[in-house]
């Protein structure tokens, strides 16, 4: 319902020092019409030009402090509010590559009132 | 006959601009006031960003924005996470200790009527109508396609609830069960997908002449070997029924709040696919005293080509509440 705007492309970054990038940072909204607690943000799945970045070097903070994903399952007592900005961290050196390139993020969801999983999908072409 | 059916907002109407940082939840509640729809329907969950911990002095500021406004709530809009844990779901206790904190914290707000998401289990619901009777909150199951008024699932909870005898379990129908004609707003976002213009007219006819779904997707899917937007849009149909609105007057002691669901409205303010102008005087008839509630929910068919202005969807359906209550009144 809101996949076109769950990246913010203005956000994208890179981490650590500017000669030696760490990695790459961006914002997301949760694309949901409420808030969900972070035990069922089950993948965020960040990918450049269609390869997908390994899970463990993402993590994730809505604003209480970076957990990797697997930490989120267990996030009991943290919710990402409707509306509200998290950023993504992605663990990759040299950072965001160089030039023009697509970055996807889809989020994939466990609703309980739904059968299957919820996924949204977003791409923006980046150019740092 | 006057009528005595009040006018409200949800709150999910306005999910995009909210999204978006373009309304705030007092914009919404001001808007619904100014057009006379100040009955507010809430979800924590969406509208709450500290949900589940809502201190007093939140709820007082609360009911103090809303008087601002000449506004009043009217429904509280529950969820219930039984897939909180990977592991496991959640237990039958979890669950029920889930309804009472919303029960509890709608309670706290002043508002007394709770939608319940129409998966929770009737039996949970019976184990929650002792605390629903103490805190005088009507418990409606949502009655959302493609589940309609005489669904057995339905008719499970109407069951409980006349067994019991209890005046706080019941419905609460959504409209969009009363889908008469395919919604064109739906039709023209799987043409922008690649949907073809003769194939998406067959699929709008067979739905006009109410043909089961199945047959209009495996005639897609199969015969007309279909494209992926075209079989999506066949599959729509699954999620589209026609209940019949003769029949909400024996439903209508059940219900105390409808979410009055539409997708897009026309510039002279009629709707193009939910049957307002059948349900409005049936409800009249019924001598129904609730409150309809709009839900808008078609920022999802145009937001690729349009920027979506929830307000004037919401402005136009409120016309065509006017007109067909009075209407209903004076036949």
């Amino acid at each position: 319902m809101f996949d076109k705007y769950i990246i913010d492309p203005a956000t994208v970054a890179n981490t650590g020092p500017a000669d030696a990038p760490t990695g790459f940072s961006f914002t997301t909204k949760l694309g949901y019409y409420r808030g969900l607690g972070l035990s069922m943000i089950e993948d965020l799945k960040v990918s450049i030009d269609g390869e997908a970045l390994p899970r463990e070097a993402i993590t994730f903070d809505e604003g209480e402090g970076p957990l990797t994903l697997d930490e989120m399952e267990t996030a009991f007592d943290r919710r990402w509010p409707f509306g509200a900005p998290a950023t993504i961290t992605v663990a990759l050196p040299g950072g965001f590559p160089a030039g023009e390139h697509k970055l996807s993020l889809q989020q994939r969801l466990r609703i309980s009132y739904m059968p299957f999983p919820s996924f949204n999908n977003d791409e923006k072409v980046i150019s740092l | 006959m006057t009528s005595k059916i009040k006018r409200g907002v949800s709150l999910y109407s306005f999910q995009e601009e909210m999204f978006l940082g373009k309304m705030t939840v007092e914009d919404c509640v001001a808007f619904g006031a100014s057009i006379g729809a100040p009955g507010i329907e809430i979800l924590p969950e969406q509208n709450m960003p500290t949900f589940p911990n809502i201190s007093d002095r939140q709820v007082g500021e609360w009911r103090d924005m809303l008087a601002r406004h000449g506004a009043h709530f009217t429904c509280y809009d529950m969820f219930l996470d039984t897939k909180r844990r990977k592991d496991r779901l959640m237990t039958d206790e979890e669950q029920v200790e889930s309804i009472h904190r919303d029960l509890i914290l709608c309670n706290r707000l002043g508002i007394r009527n709770m939608r319940i998401l129409i998966f929770v289990r009737p039996d949970i619901l019976e184990k929650c109508v002792p605390m629903a009777e103490k805190l005088d909150v009507h418990m409606g199951v949502e009655v959302h396609a493609p589940w309609h008024l005489e669904h057995a699932w339905i008719l499970r909870t109407i069951e409980v609830a006349d067994r019991l005898g209890t005046k706080h379990l019941g419905i609460l129908p959504d409209m969009g069960i009363f889908m008469k004609h395919y919604p064109p707003a739906f039709r023209a976002r799987f043409e922008r997908q690649g949907a073809r213009p003769e194939v998406t007219q067959f699929i709008v006819d067979q739905h006009e002449q109410k043909v089961m779904c199945e047959y209009t997707i495996f005639e897609v899917a199969v015969k007309m070997q279909g494209n992926k937007a075209e079989v999506a849009m066949a599959e729509t149909l699954r999620h589209a029924p026609y209940a019949n609105p003769k029949r909400i007057g024996d439903y209508a002691p059940y219900f105390r709040h409808i979410q009055a669901k539409f997708y897009e409205m026309n510039e002279d303010c009629t709707d193009p696919a939910i049957a307002y102008d059948e349900v409005i005087p049936a409800l009249v008839k019924a001598g129904w005293e609730g409150t309809l509630s709009s839900e808008y929910e078609g920022n999802r068919w145009i937001q690729d080509v349009h920027e979506v202005d929830s307000r004037e969807q919401v402005r136009r359906q409120h016309v065509m509440f006017e007109r067909l209550i009075a209407q209903a009144e004076a036949a």
